[in-house]
């Protein structure tokens, strides 16, 4: 079963007088395990598709379903739930919370599921672990690299085993190495099974994805399956510097 | 959830602390305004009470009147209208009087051994000490033996013992009064001063007859004259109704018609003392009303702040919609930030109030009296403008759209 099915999915926003159509009916399924890059130009749609896989926003037509729930028509508080149980956020600006913990940045999301406290920690240590961060629990994001501070991002759309990991441009911030030290970071997870969509507007970048949603004029153009790149053996391509560099 | 909220709203709080500081500044001002004010006005409504007290409540005074000579009027007391037979009268006559003391006050120098004083010398009966609420210390009061006899016995108020005796005691020394020789058998109790300041306690008190023989003097009008009458009224019982009947005696007594006006001053003082109650009691509302105004303006300062404070942070608000948070909790976290803010505020503001009106009482020595039911209506007003003045930030920012938000530079 499809992790995320749509339904000639639509979205108009009113500006005045005038409706845009930023999203004209798109149909797309991803299966679990997937790496999809979305990709387009500014004001291709794909922002607003985005938002509406993110249940951040309801669709004006059509349907959705994110692990076999319809969610294209719950309210406000039912997509919040949602977004708590099913995705995970990887921003292009980290946005950690500043003057907090990364321990405690990765438990945010439990402190909306009504997890224990204990619980949490005990979660927020394994994600750290994960991404490689355990020994900068303590740390504040001021205190870390642009690297690092996206592992923890990364960590923090871990913590509630979600279905889908939705990553709007992670690398937009990020130098070249960095960059694809963090696609090296999504590939193991993916490998791991976790299904991740990752939205970018660098052809470099949707190479280390297997297949590639193109949309323009709100439409779904191009979607293709490619052989990605393996990120750990750009790695070694790529010279060995300014790591700490964000 | 409330105690994480908690846990968030103090964190945030702690990351700006000066501002915070200046934010809990206004409400910390208007609930020591608050307590500081309500505790000096409790204090000048104690301090009537306290003259209600002394003065013995249910206390009527007759004096006499402003004699009409020829169309000379002259004033208060300048004609001894009123006599020992109207103070019979009245406490025969008016069942409303529980007793009726009959009195006359003169000055005289008092004479003992080498020291002098100046005092007032009130003649009076066996009666007075009921009619004024005027208990006897040390010995015996004036008796109606006394009376009848013209003995001369005095009776000494504290100021005067403190001054002709010092700590000595003066019960059977001989004193003297305008040379005439009495024996003091009495102290009597501190009054304190009376509501227009006066001390009550720079008195001797001797027999009536004794004093309009030795030491006053008679009326050469009429013998049985005297200068006032203290009347107390029964406990319980209407002293506008008493006033009347008695008004309504006296000028029956001395034969005035309807044209004429009163040839005797009534003087009801309770009821003089109460008014001054009950603006004092105004004037406590009006002082906790001007406090409480600047606790509404310290309120307006925190919504200001979280005003602030919410667009400041849009993007954390927005973060934590994207990983979950629902409206409710966005809006939790904001007012428990304002109320935090109000209440810490508020318990500084509580002890500074008090710390202020124990200095208000030491420095400017004006009684005060600190009401728990201030501290905690200040309190209790203090966290509900942290709620009405937290509520619209707070909702502000659970009505963000969490896309705007999060794009939000």
């Amino acid at each position: 079963m499809a992790i995320i099915a749509t339904e000639e999915l639509g979205k108009d926003y009113h500006l005045g007088p005038h409706t845009v159509h930023a999203l004209r009916g798109v149909s797309v399924s991803i299966e679990p395990g997937e790496f999809v890059a979305v990709m387009g130009p500014s004001g291709s749609g794909k922002s607003t598709f985005m938002n509406l896989l993110g249940c951040l926003d309801r669709p004006s037509a059509g349907r959705y379903w994110l692990d076999g729930q319809d969610v294209a028509r719950l309210s406000r508080d039912q997509l919040a739930t949602v977004r708590n149980a099913k995705i995970g956020f990887v921003f292009q600006m980290f946005n950690l919370l500043p003057r907090t913990s990364a321990l405690e940045n990765v438990e945010l999301p439990l402190l909306y599921g009504g997890i224990s406290s204990r619980e949490r920690r005990q979660r927020g240590r394994a994600r750290l672990q994960a991404v490689g961060l355990a020994d900068r629990e303590h740390h504040h994001p001021s205190q870390l690299s642009g690297g690092q501070q996206q592992r923890v991002a990364i960590a923090r759309a871990l913590v509630n085993d979600p279905a889908v990991i939705l990553a709007d441009e992670p690398t937009g911030n990020l130098d070249t190495r960095t960059s694809v030290e963090i696609l090296a970071l999504l590939q193991r997870l993916n490998r791991q099974g976790l299904t991740i969509v990752l939205v970018t507007h660098e052809p470099d970048i949707a190479n280390y994805a297997s297949r590639r949603l193109v949309f323009r004029d709100g439409r779904l153009r191009t979607d293709d399956h490619a052989e990605p790149l393996d990120a750990v053996e750009a790695l070694k391509s790529l010279p060995e510097e300014d790591e700490a560099v964000a | 959830m409330l105690l994480q909220a908690l846990r968030i709203a103090l964190r945030s709080l702690k990351v700006n602390k000066l501002r915070t500081a200046l934010t809990m500044l206004g409400i910390m001002i208007g609930v020591a305004a608050v307590i500081a004010m309500v505790s000096v006005g409790a204090g000048a409504q104690a301090r009537v009470a306290e003259q209600i007290q002394s003065l013995g409540s249910n206390l009527i005074i007759v004096l006499s009147g402003s004699s009409n000579a020829a169309g000379v009027r002259l004033g208060q007391g300048s004609q001894t209208t009123i006599t020992e037979d109207d103070a019979s009268a009245i406490a025969r006559e008016v069942p409303l009087v529980q007793v009726a003391a009959p009195s006359s006050r003169g000055n005289a120098q008092v004479v003992y051994g080498n020291l002098n004083w100046s005092t007032g010398i009130q003649g009076v009966t066996a009666d007075y000490f009921e009619a004024r609420d005027w208990p006897v210390e040390v010995g015996r009061p004036v008796l109606q033996e006394d009376v009848d006899g013209a003995t001369k016995v005095a009776l000494l108020g504290q100021t005067t013992a403190l001054n002709l005796f010092g700590d000595a005691d003066p019960i059977g020394q001989i004193i003297r009064i305008k040379k005439v020789p009495f024996t003091v058998v009495g102290l009597l109790s501190r009054k304190g001063q009376s509501s227009w300041g006066q001390d009550q306690d720079d008195v001797i008190l001797i027999p009536l007859s004794t004093a309009k023989k030795k030491v006053l003097g008679v009326s050469q009008a009429n013998a049985r004259s005297v200068g006032s009458i203290s009347i107390k009224i029964r406990p319980d019982e209407d002293m506008a109704e008493a006033e009347t009947q008695i008004r309504a005696l006296l000028r029956q007594r001395h034969r005035l018609q309807p044209y004429q006006d009163d040839d005797f001053w009534l003087r009801n003082l309770s009821e003089v003392l109460q008014t001054q109650e009950e603006s004092s009691k105004v004037m406590t509302y009006l002082l906790a009303a001007i406090a409480s105004v600047s606790l509404l303006v310290g309120g307006i300062g925190i919504m200001n702040i979280m005003l602030v404070s919410v667009t400041e942070r849009t993007r954390e608000i927005g973060l934590r919609m994207a990983v979950g948070a629902r409206s409710r909790d966005i809006l939790t976290q904001f007012l428990v930030e304002a109320v935090t803010l109000s209440l810490i505020g508020g318990v500084i503001g509580i002890a500074l109030g008090i710390g202020g009106s124990n200095a208000i009482s030491a420095l400017a020595e004006w009684r005060t009296v600190l009401a728990p039911s201030a501290i905690v209506l200040a309190f209790g007003f203090a966290a509900a403008i942290g709620i009405f003045f937290g509520f619209y930030p707070a909702r502000k920012a659970s009505r963000l759209d969490p896309i705007e938000a999060l794009r939000y530079e």
